[in-house]
């Protein structure tokens, strides 16, 4: 094993050593609990425990609210309206699934752009952002299609607008569009398998959550110096690091009920601030709303997905040289599926030796127009594609794409970064000093 | 300018980013004031009993509400009819006949257990949700955030709507179409269903346009969120009592951290 020496699980009593023998599970919940771990670990790592509590919050209500959901197109947006009214505690549970869902990509955001400043996906860490990667993007497809069960008239128009994207593939579109509706427009078709799907992703979700951990318990945490911890011996690395219980559990608990009650505060007090009030219209396929408009995580990717019509150049060369395979609308598609492709490339982009952002000068500005870009996005996404949107959009959309495939390659060569800490136990050390250095007493190991 | 900047960056934030830039083309919405606004409001029940018969002597006739039973009408804080009341109420109207022996299309007198029925003959939308299905407010500069204190602006819209017929009326496609203020585009196909004193209200309430229009208005806020003061009281307890077992994990964790820290415990 490559992971960090650390202290291993010792069976004691006889019941503990016959199990031992036979499943090593106590083991493995001891190894996971007690993983060292970088004693400089500064708030924004706190969003992993907010992300798998989201998860079990999703699937517990989720559940419950099947119990009481109808998937059929004459009846569920009543369904949701009698969970709403009629089922104890209905509307709570309601309520916290449909919020749930938004904080469940708040801290997503904030955990991914998190890896992206501190250089979390650099070697060794490659797989654990892959699978990260992958996480979101079942994420994504999970709440499109959760969005959709409610039937609402922005549930059945975002799910045209979106699954026509795939009709937009050149030759074969149509046909994927018809398989996945399961006919030629959504339909009761569509909101049974879009169920069937929603209820089952969340579970792979879980899954690949579980091989995400394992792999960065391998690999140990990063940490915001990106110095690794020294692994030499225990002694060495017990500098450097402390067990996961209890000091980071009862760090993140705190973090989490911080923000929960924020989160409670907006399900009692303004539950639908963040949806839509056309989902409270029942789906009419014979009215379009005036605004189709993606839910509020979708929308940076949503301007991408517009930014690319025929009046750009490289919309028109990319027709021009594919012979009119790829049109605006199939160019729009690739960029946006692009977008985070090249994010998830960023191990491979990325050519600095330096992990943290922190001793990167030039890199730090890069990243923070990159934050500002994402949000940018998030704002066009949510205008209608017309005046002066579109050229920011495209704007937005360029500077996404260049941050991945120029400046992260470039930065890398031109840049001259600043001194790092040696050890993880000297940055430590300097934000808490030592009592012996400044009070004259000799230091207290920990209690 | 580094106000609109970080506007600019909150609405991009996605705080509200979907439901309050998507306004296009609104009309004028008043802000009236409701008891049910900010997160102390509640409902009046006398209010909501006016509102109920605005809505039965007048909007009923077109309009249906058919995610309602009319045993909610004894709902405490909602209208909280008594229960002789709610059977009279229920038996002015007509279900279809769910009975073993009837005959497609059998009608019977309707019972508490039943849902408000139907209404589609006017083609005109159901108003259970309405109050929730549009929204009348998007501030501060799109950003919705005083949802907090104010609501939507569903009830506001409603009451603007009702409020806010001009008089010109111009005949288009086989329809007569009325000038309305509130209304996105300026011109709707109902006709105004108020001008004063089209109810007489029990408490001696003077029926005017705008009262009537409010008490409807705040009747439609109930029949779109009957557990709305169930959900405040939700969302102040959780928040009590988080905020405790915040404090408590800070000073435990503080307490945890200090030796290492070097820090008094
Ligand atoms: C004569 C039938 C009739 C009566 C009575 C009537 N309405 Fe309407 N109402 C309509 C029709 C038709 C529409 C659809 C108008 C349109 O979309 O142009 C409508 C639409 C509405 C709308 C939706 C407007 C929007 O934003 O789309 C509201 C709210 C409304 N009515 C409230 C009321 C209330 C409250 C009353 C009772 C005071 C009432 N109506 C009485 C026929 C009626
Ligand atoms: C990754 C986890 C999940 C996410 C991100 C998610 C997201 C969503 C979203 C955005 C909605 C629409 C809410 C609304 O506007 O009303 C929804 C609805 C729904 N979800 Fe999920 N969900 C998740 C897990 C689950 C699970 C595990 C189940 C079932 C076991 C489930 C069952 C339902 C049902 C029945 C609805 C329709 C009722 C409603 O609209 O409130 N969800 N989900």
């Amino acid at each position: 094993m490559s992971g960090i020496p650390h202290d291993h699980y010792e069976p004691k009593s006889g019941f503990e050593k016959w199990l031992h023998r036979r499943l090593p599970i106590a083991s493995l919940a001891y190894d996971t609990l007690m993983i060292p771990t970088p004693k400089n670990l500064n708030w924004m790592w706190i969003w992993g425990i907010v992300l798998t509590f989201c998860l079990a919050l999703q699937i517990i209500t989720g559940i419950v609210l099947v119990m009481h959901y109808t998937p059929h197109v004459d009846m569920a947006f009543s369904s949701v309206e009698h969970i709403m009214r009629n089922v104890n505690g209905g509307w709570a549970i309601r309520y916290l699934h449909m919020n749930g869902a938004s904080l469940f990509f708040v801290a997503v955001y904030l955990h991914i752009f998190r890896g992206l400043y501190y250089g979390s996906y650099k070697a060794p860490r490659e797989v654990t952002w892959i699978i990260g990667m992958l996480i979101y993007l079942l994420m994504m497809g999970t709440a499109f299609m959760g969005y959709v069960l409610p039937w609402g008239q922005m549930s059945f128009w975002g799910a045209t607008v979106i699954t026509g994207l795939f009709g937009a593939i050149p030759g074969i579109g149509e046909a994927i569009q018809t398989w996945l509706l399961g006919g030629p427009a959504v339909g009761n078709a569509t909101l049974n398998r879009f169920l069937s799907l929603h209820y089952l992703l969340p579970f792979i979700i879980a899954a690949l959550v579980a091989v995400h951990i394992w792999a960065f318990h391998t690999t140990g945490n990063n940490n915001p110096t990106g110095v690794e911890v020294r692994r030499k011996s225990k002694a060495e690395a017990e500098k450097d690091t402390l067990p996961f219980w209890p000091y980071f559990v009862i760090k993140d608990l705190f973090a989490l009920a911080v923000i929960l009650l924020v989160f409670f505060a907006i399900v009692g007090f303004m539950p639908n601030y963040l949806g839509h009030p056309d989902n409270y219209i029942e789906a009419d396929p014979l009215v379009t709303p005036a605004h189709i408009v993606p839910e509020w995580y979708f929308l940076p990717f949503y301007a991408i997905l517009r930014a690319f019509d025929d009046s750009v150049w490289i919309v028109q060369f990319a027709g021009f040289i594919t012979g009119g395979i790829i049109d605006a609308k199939f160019f729009g598609v690739l960029a946006m599926f692009g977008s985070i492709l090249v994010m998830a490339l960023a191990p491979w982009l990325d050519t600095s030796s330096v992990r943290s952002g922190r001793y990167r000068p030039m890199f730090k500005w890069w990243f923070w127009l990159l934050i500002v870009d994402f949000m940018v996005l998030m704002w066009v996404g949510a205008m209608p594609a017309e005046g002066i949107y579109p050229y920011i959009a495209l704007i937005g959309s360029a500077y996404w794409f260049g941050y991945f495939l120029v400046i992260l390659p470039l930065l890398g060569v031109i840049e001259k970064p600043l001194p790092q800490p040696a050890t993880i136990e000297e940055d430590f050390n300097a934000h808490y000093p030592e009592k012996s250095e400044t009070a004259g007493t000799t230091p207290t190991p920990a209690e | 300018m580094i106000r609109q900047t970080t506007i600019a960056a909150l609405v991009a934030l996605g705080l509200g980013a979907g439901p309050a830039l998507a306004a296009g083309g609104a009309g004028y919405v008043k802000d009236y004031d409701f008891s049910f606004e900010g997160p102390f409001g509640t409902f009046d029940q006398m209010q909501l009993q006016r509102g109920l018969q605005v809505y039965t002597e007048i909007c009923s006739a077109c309009h249906g509400l058919k995610q309602l039973y009319f045993r909610n009408l004894g709902d405490s804080g909602g209208p909280d009819l008594p229960d002789d009341q709610v059977r009279a109420y229920a038996e002015f109207y007509e279900v279809p006949d769910d009975s073993d022996d009837a005959f497609p299309g059998d009608m019977r007198t309707a019972r508490p257990s039943d849902k408000f029925p139907e209404v589609t003959a006017a083609g005109a939308p159901d108003l259970s949700l309405m109050a929730k299905a549009r929204a009348g407010f998007h501030g501060p500069y799109g950003l919705g955030i005083n949802q907090f204190l104010k609501g939507m602006g569903g009830p506001e819209y409603i009451a603007s709507l009702l409020t806010g017929y001009t008089g010109e009326e111009k005949f288009e496609a086989g329809t007569v179409l009325y000038e309305n203020e509130a209304f996105p585009g300026g011109w709707i196909s109902m006709a105004p269903p108020l001008y004063g004193d089209d109810v007489t209200f029990a408490d001696g309430t003077e029926a005017t346009i705008e009262q009537q229009a409010k008490d409807l208005s705040a009747f439609l806020m109930w029949t779109a969120e009957p557990k709305m003061m169930a959900r405040k009281q939700m969302g102040f307890s959780s928040v009590i009592l988080l905020t405790l077992l915040s404090v408590l994990l800070y000073l435990t964790n503080k307490r945890l951290w200090a030796p290492v820290k070097r820090k008094q415990a």
